[in-house]
Order: C-alpha cells, then structure tokens, then sequence
C-alpha cells in the first residue's frame, strides 16, 4: 500500500480503524523518503529511528484503545529554520552548521504534543532569502515534477517533500511568499496565516514583521487540520495576535454560492505568462459555476510592493542576523587576528552570497543620513498597500490571483540576476507587507508543471481562504496526482 | 565660578538598573552575582529564534521614576533596536528607546549654598543591560583572550538624561546625589555605585564667559563613583582649557576616566562613532499607556526626599544642613523617623513638635549625623544595616536624658552598642555605668579629694581656675567617671568655700 500518498485524514482513518499500524505508516515515508532523497534532496538532517520509536508509541496508545488525534502518528517535515530542542537547525547555513538548539519553537513543540511524528527538517534558501532554494549550504532541493526545475523557495524542502511523498505534511515560512511559491511550484496546498496567528517563537527571524509560519499539505482538509493544531495565541511571541482560534475544519463543504471575488487587474497581465493566465481563467470559470461572483478591481499600490519589500525585508533581517558573530555557537573563522576580524571573517566565510547581498541592502537602508529616505518611506508605502486591501475588502470575500507568473523554472536559470530571481515572488509579497492571509492551491498544469491559483483573505479569515480552496479542489480534483519524478538535473 | 576664565556646560546622562525581580523581557533573575552564566536562559542569550516579551513591570517602575522627576508620561511609547556589535551584546542590537521615550520633559531641583536650581530632565527611557566581559591577563591591551558573562544581559535600566544645565562639578555631584535619593526612595533602583546598577556619563564642554552657543564637547564614561566622577570632570575641565587657552579645539569624542591613571582617555572620535542604526522593534507591539496607569503608578510614589527634608525642618525644627543630610538617603531618613517614633514625637507631616520634642530630635540627628554615621561609613555599612537600632540608640537617649548615665559615659556604651548589637540597659547594668547622683557619697569622695590635696586648695584661694579642673578629674577618677558631673561641681565648689 502506497501510504505515503495518501492524505492525513486519510491516514488517520487507516490508524483508527488498525488497518494501519503507526509503525506501518513511518516505515512506508521513510521508505519513499530514502528511495527518492537522492533525486529530490528535501532533507538536510533526518531521525528515522527516533521517529519509529515515536510511532511505536503511538501504537500503544491505539492498542490499549485510547483515542488519538487527527495528526497523531502522522509523518511529517520541519523547515530548517524552526528551532527542534536538541535536533541541529541550520537554516541551510553554514553560520549554522553545528548549532543544536536547547529549545523548541512554539509550533514544533505543539506538532509534538499532537503526536505529529517528525522525519527531518528540510532544506531552504539560506536564512529563507531566495526563491528557488539553491540557496542553501547544501545541494539546492529539485521539483518532484521534472527534476531539472527548482522547487521554489525559500521553503523549498518543505513543499517538494509534501509533493515527492517524504513526509504526508510540512511546515514552512513565508516571508513574501517562501510557502506559496513553492507550493505553486510543486503543485501542494500552502497557507501563510494572518501575521500573528501562528506563533514566531522559535522561528529563526528573516523579516521579523513578515515572517509567518504555515502548513504543506497535500489537500485542503490537511491543512485545516495542521492549522488547528499550530494556531492560536502563544505568550511567547509578543506579535502573537490575543485571539481565539476556530475550528478550521468547520469552513470545509460548505457553499461559497454568492461570494464576491475580487480579482486584481494589477496581477494579470504584463509579466504574467500567457500559459499561467490560461489555467487561472479556467479556475475563475470554475469558480463561476459554483456560484461566486468574479469582479475585476484594483490594488493601485501593487508595483511599489517590490521595491518597498526590498528595504523592510533587508533591513530588519541586517538587524536580525547580526547576533550571527562567532562568539557564541555557530561558525567561527579560523584565522582572526583581533576581535573585529573574527567578527567580519566570520559573516563573510559563514553567510552565502545573497544572505550577505540583503544584510548589505539593509544596513545601508537603516543608515544614518538614508534612513528617512529608504526605511522610513518604505514604512509609508507599506501603509498604503495595507490601504488597497482594506479597501478591496469592504467590496469582497476573498481575492484572486496567480500565485506566480511562471511555473517553476529551470536550476540555475535565475541565479545569476538576483533582480529577476525578485520577480518570482511578485504576486506574493503585498500580502506579507498587508499582514493578510493568503492560500495557494494547484489551479492545473501547463506542460506537466504545477500552476498555483492564490486567494487572499481579510485578517484572521484564514477559514474562508480554506472554504473557497477547498469548494475549489472538491470542483477540479486537481491535488489528486502524485508528483511523477521525471527528469534530471544537473545541479 | 568666575574666577575660571570659562563657564562650564554639562550635562549627565545616567543608568539605574531597575530593581524587579525578574528581566526586562524574559524571566530569569536580576538577581547580582551568581555564578557565570547561569542566570540566562535562550530569550537573554539573544539564540536564534527567540522572541522578547516586555516585563510589564519595567513599564511601571519606568513610570515611577519619570513621574518622581516630574516628566510627562508618553501615552504611546515603543521600543527600538540599537544596533551594534560587540561580545557582551548577545542579539548585536540593545533593545532599547529611540524617539519615544516613556517619559520625557522633567526636572529636579538641586540646592547649591543654600540656593536652588533647577536641572532639566530631558527624558527617561528604558532598555536592557549588556552583559559582562572578563578579560584575560587583566586589562583589554593585554588580554589574550576574554570570556563573557551574561547573567546581566537583559537586566531592565532607565537612563536618564539631563539638560546641559550643570554649570559646575558642585551642582553635578548634586545633581547625582538628589537623582540617586529620588530613586532609591521610588524603590525603582537600589542604586549601588559599586555594583554597576548606577553608572554615570557626563557631556562636558566649554565656552567663553558671556558666548551663547555651546563649545565643542565630549562624552565621558567609566565613573563607578561620586569621587570617580568629581575627579573626571575635574581632570577633564581642567584638560579642555588648557587645550582651549592654547588656542586649541576640542574634538568632539568619548573619553573614558582611567581610574589608577586619573585621566580621561580618547576612546573615539566623532568619526569612529557607531552609526546605531536605530529602528523600531518589530518584535514588540508599542506600548500604549492609559491615563489610568499613569494614576495608578501616581499613587504608588512614596514621600520624595525634598518634601521629607521640608517636613522634618517643619515638624522636628531640624537645621535645614541635618535635614538635607538626613533626607539624602533613604535608609538614614527612615532611621530618623523611625527614631521619632520610638522617641514618642512622631508627627503626622503639617504639624510641628514642641520644644521638648525638637531637643529629643536634635538628640537624635546629632548622634546620627556625628558618632552613628562614622561608624557605619568606617564598617562600610549602610543604616539599613546598621548594628544599632533606632529603638536601642532612643534608650540610649532616654538614659542620658534621665541622668541614668553621663554623655561620657554613653559614648563607652554607644561604641559597645556598636560592637554588639546589645541594649544600652543591659551594657550600663553589665557594666555597672549607673551615673552615681547620690549626694552623700559624691560628697565624701569630694571632701577626701580636697583633704588629701592642701596645694592645690592654696593654689585655688590664689585665683588659679586650672584648680577645680584638677578637682573634678580626682573625683571622676575616684568614681570611675561615674560621678554626676553636674553635682560634682556643686559639691566641690561648697567645700571649697569652706576651705
């Protein structure tokens, strides 16, 4: 039996009814996770035997009749930049190589406590800064579905992982589009909530005002579930918002008859590629005949997005990844003569080329004498397009758009122009600098590859984002395939 | 000051470490000392992945002090980063306020010979404290290598920032002295000088007597002490106008006070200085602070020391110079009023003693003001701490003023008191101090004095006043000092006429 590609609930049903054993289920992904690593290369470390222990456990707990959870014995993946007490968390750094965390971030420690059964934590872009994960310390992630293209980033591991069988959900962070990128890219569900409904304790910092964590999962109803186990407010995180969390599974089967959908002119069109436009007027007709209304409007802000992203992003991940010295853990040069050299040729030999290419951008946007200019500016630009959504919101229930304007590109295409290497995530930073939340869903393929379809949503109504993808995915039976594997990359 | 060819313009910038239990944003201890490292926990290491969570009592405490410098509070206040990097700074940025600060907008008023003035309070902010480097081989030239200590990381500071309204070392030292007292008497800062948790930088520069804009100055740190900071500034005045009459400028830099050398030393230059790169914290929310908490933190703020120094020239009839003296600590005027209390001539504030009430306080704060406080100063102790009671030192009194013992004799049993903590009574009974006022046996003791002694009699009949004097040493030596001094004189004076 194919475990691996089945869903969670799937699984679950497997569990309870004992046609599964937990065991059973670990062994079956860590099978898949072995045979096809050398192909995929998701994984920067794994604890196959700690997880089969984990699942042993649970067995017991199924065999002496006491019920479990909807995540409990499920084979799961964490990003690298979650802190896992005693589990090397790298961020696919090599300032981080050795470093073991004496804790547990937040969401970490509730997958645990749901039973959530932890694979390995997966590669990403270093410090989640690129979009096509070749960025990392080690070998760049493949997209399970022609090898040769990358999977997205910067949650790469993440979502090809999801899509190649090796863990049945993940966890990623999206910054200005680090999950739905890759979840377009590799044809999975990726949800980055509402800024403060998902605890950041315990998540490496990128942009500490944009970092959001979320779930990959295979389905919608996955990814309700996994939300209801790692939302909800969290002491520790002082951006945490102080609110309830529903039951996200409550939005699933449910009509979306009469919704208003707005689709912004603003993400069609020019850059946009006819193939991607295709596959999403498809779905819009789809949603059509499911009774929504689709209206075209305006975000008038949009292309300030980039460049406003391009200084907050930098400048607060300048702040956030200066604590990165040498003195402490992590990498330290061998050859300092004094204190400043061990500081300076420790970040130059530590950090790659991009994470060095940001700390730069940002330092330089905070400076003295710029910080008005650059920072500040950027600051009232971002209120504007908060502004557009607001405003966009009064009118509709959800909005739509491509999730990006490509399908997955070839390793090694973008590496060498970071400017364009931005525009990948063109359709997915506004929602970070708006704080909303946004979904990506597969809308379709062009070519074999996956095209993502994104809805964004008012603050904290992640549950319609899942309602509508979810009418949405019972209406096309789009997530139904296994990624094929095909193809080769020479890296 | 006009006898110095320039005035003096300066401005003190202070840190206190906030007495709360806990860090500013995690919940280990403030606790001082400790074994390194080990009041530290992921959130003060700065590791990665960690997130700060204000200690709201930082905020209150904040307030207090603010509100006892008579600042406004914001209602919106926000935390920035400062960043910069440096191996005792774990997260290479200080959490700290930029252009919002808690309060802001205050003043003291300092008494200089007997004048007041009054000292601008720019602002008061919050932050956190770095933690501690130890530098092998002793000083930083020579180390070859330095470990950190970060049980101090994260331990919650206001600083405090002066108006440049100080125009001499005098007013600055008063300026600390009253900043210190108002402090401690918040309860905001235990304000140890030796232990770091009050630590002062100074703003110095210099201008021609009569010029408006302010001269050139410079930052000094590193003055762990009153004296420290007398003789910084003093150092530094002096090396500004040397520098000036020469003809010279000053350059704008931080300089820090070199204790066993007694000089300041250029750190760095305006041009070397850190570009901090503030921004707001993204990690923490702005604080909002209501009205209401304002109130609430007004209620809490206790007697402050000058309207205590007002009420104890009012109520007790203090010279004004043991007031100030008194009310200058916090523990010391606790004494005092304890003191009164025990003394029975404790007065609610607005109503004053009679005179017998105010000898008894003159009692007091002359025993504190002389033999009490040079003790405590010489054992290095505070009144806090101090050996000897307010009640003990009050029936010490009481025994004087009974006539039970000579004020000879209550410095012999003040010094015992001292040594161990007893009650007077007990020492005098111990001892057998009682004050002999028996007129029958002083009166033989005098008689013996005068027979056994015909010279020196002669030598009185003969005007010589050196003679009672040599009279009343003979009877207190015959009576071990514990003749009644007052009847000893009668006594010797009605045999004498007999003589």
């Amino acid at each position: 039996m194919k475990l691996y590609s089945k869903r969670a609930h799937e699984l679950h049903e497997l569990l309870v009814s004992k046609q599964v054993s937990a065991v059973e289920l670990v062994n079956d992904v860590a099978a898949r996770l072995e045979d096809v690593e050398p192909k995929v290369l998701a994984f920067v470390s794994q604890r196959i035997e700690d997880a089969k222990a984990e699942a042993a456990r649970v067995d017991d707990k199924i065999a002496s009749g006491e019920t479990i959870g909807p995540l409990e014995g499920i084979p799961m993946a964490i990003k690298d930049n979650m802190c896992t007490e005693g589990i090397p968390t790298t961020c696919s750094s090599k300032m981080l190589h050795n470093f073991v965390p004496p804790y547990s971030a937040t969401v970490v420690r509730k997958l645990n406590e749901a039973g959530a059964i932890m694979l390995g934590k997966v590669n990403m872009d270093e410090f989640a800064m690129g979009s096509s994960c070749e960025n990392s310390w080690q070998e760049g992630t493949r997209n399970p579905w022609r090898l040769e293209r990358v999977p997205g980033g910067s949650s790469g591991g993440s979502a090809a992982s999801v899509a190649a069988g090796q863990a049945i959900f993940s966890l990623g962070s999206d910054t200005g589009g680090s999950i739905r990128q890759p979840a377009a890219f590799c044809g999975v569900v990726g949800l980055k909530p509402t800024y403060g409904s998902v605890s950041r304790y315990g998540l490496i910092a990128f942009a500490s005002s944009l970092d959001q964590i979320g779930p990959f999962s295979r389905d919608v109803r996955d990814c309700a579930q996994v939300m209801n186990v790692i939302a909800g407010h969290d002491p520790l995180d002082s951006t945490s918002a102080p609110i309830d969390r529903p039951d996200y599974t409550s939005f699933l089967n449910k009509s979306i008859k009469g919704w208003r959908i707005g689709v912004p002119k603003e993400y069609f069109g020019e850059g946009i590629d006819a193939e991607v436009e295709e596959v999403l007027r498809k779905a819009m007709k789809t949603l059509e005949s499911l009774g929504a209304e689709l209206v075209e409007c305006s975000l008038p802000h949009t292309e300030y997005a980039l460049p406003c992203y391009y200084i907050i992003a930098p400048a607060e991940a300048s702040s956030n990844l200066a604590r990165y010295d040498g003195v402490r853990y992590g990498f330290r040069t061998e050859d300092a003569e004094d204190l400043i050299s061990m500081f300076s040729k420790t970040r130059s030999e530590g950090f790659g080329e991009e994470v060095k290419r940001r700390i730069m951008l940002g330092t330089y946007a905070l400076s003295s004498g710029y910080y008005d200019a650059y920072y500040l500016k950027a600051l009232k630009v971002r209120t504007l397009i908060k502004q557009d959504f607001d405003r966009a919101f009064e009118k509709f229930d959800v909005l739509l758009s491509p999730t990006t304007p490509t399908v997955a590109f070839t390793c090694g295409d973008r590496l060498e122009n970071p400017l364009q290497m931005y525009q990948s995530d063109i359709c997915t930073l506004s929602v970070n600098l708006a704080g909303i939340p946004a979904i990506s869903i597969n809308a379709g393929f062009a070519d074999g590859l996956p095209i993502g379809l994104q809805f964004m949503g008012k603050p904290f109504e992640e549950g319609r984002l899942l309602q509508i993808s979810h009418a949405f995915e019972e209406a096309t039976g789009c997530h139904s395939q296994m990624a094929p594997l095909k193809g080769g990359c020479e890296g | 000051m006009r006898d110095f060819d320039f005035e003096i313009v300066m401005g003190l910038e202070v840190h206190a470490e906030l007495h709360t239990k806990s860090k500013i944003f995690c919940g280990c201890t403030t606790e001082f000392g400790g074994e390194q490292n080990t009041h530290v926990c992921p959130v003060c290491l700065g590791l990665p992945g960690v997130l700060p969570v204000l200690n709201e009592k930082v905020a209150d405490y904040a307030m207090k002090a603010g509100l006892a410098l008579n600042c406004k509070i914001a209602s919106f206040s926000k935390f920035d980063r400062k960043n910069y990097f440096y191996p005792d700074l774990p997260k290479a940025y200080q959490i700290s306020q930029f252009d919002l600060p808690i309060a802001s907008g205050g003043y003291i008023d300092i008494e200089i010979e007997g004048k007041k003035k009054r000292i601008g309070i720019t602002r008061v902010h919050m932050e956190e404290d770095a933690g501690k480097l130890v530098h092998g081989g002793g000083s930083l030239a020579y180390a070859g290598y330095s470990l950190a200590d970060y049980n101090r990381t994260g331990v919650p500071l206001i600083e405090i920032v002066s108006e440049p309204d100080i125009r001499s070392i005098e007013e600055a030292i008063a300026y600390l002295d009253l900043l210190k007292a108002i402090l401690e008497y918040t309860e905001v800062s235990d304000c140890k000088m030796e232990q770091g948790s009050l630590r002062c930088d100074a703003n110095v520069s210099l201008r021609p007597w009569g010029q408006k804009e302010l001269g050139t100055k410079t930052e000094l740190k590193n003055m762990n002490s009153f004296k420290a900071l007398q003789k910084a500034l003093e150092y530094e005045i002096e090396r500004q106008a040397e520098v000036l009459r020469e003809g010279g400028k000053i350059i704008q830099e931080t300089r820090m006070w070199d204790e066993n050398k007694g000089e300041t030393i250029s750190l760095r230059s305006k041009e070397e200085a850190h570009d901090y790169r503030y921004f707001p914290d993204p990690d923490l929310p702005p604080i909002i602070i209501s009205e209401e908490w304002v109130e609430r933190i007004r209620q809490t703020l206790p007697e402050l020391p000058q309207a205590r120094q007002i009420r104890l020239v009012e109520s007790y009839g203090l010279p004004s110079y043991d007031a100030s003296v008194i009310t200058g600590s916090k523990a010391m005027a606790d004494y005092f009023d304890q003191a009164c209390s025990a003394y029975g001539i404790a007065l609610p504030a607005g109503q004053s003693t009679d005179d017998k009430g105010k000898e008894r306080a003159k009692q007091i704060s002359n025993y504190m003001m002389g033999e009490l406080s040079r003790r405590l100063n010489a054992s290095d102790q505070g009144y806090q701490d101090s050996p000897i009671t307010p009640e003990n030192l009050v029936e010490l009194l009481t025994l004087i003023e009974g006539g039970t013992i000579s004020g000879k004799i209550a410095k012999t049993v003040f010094d015992e008191m001292f040594e161990s903590g007893k009650k007077p009574k007990q020492i005098v009974e111990e001892k057998g101090l009682v004050q002999i006022s028996d007129e029958g046996a002083i009166a033989a003791v005098v008689s013996e004095v005068v027979a056994k002694n015909p010279q020196v009699v002669a030598d009185f009949k003969a005007g010589k006043d050196k003679a009672v004097g040599f009279f009343v040493g003979q009877v207190m030596k015959a009576t071990r000092g514990k003749a009644n001094p007052g009847l000893v004189n009668k006594l010797l004076m009605e045999e004498l006429k007999k003589q």
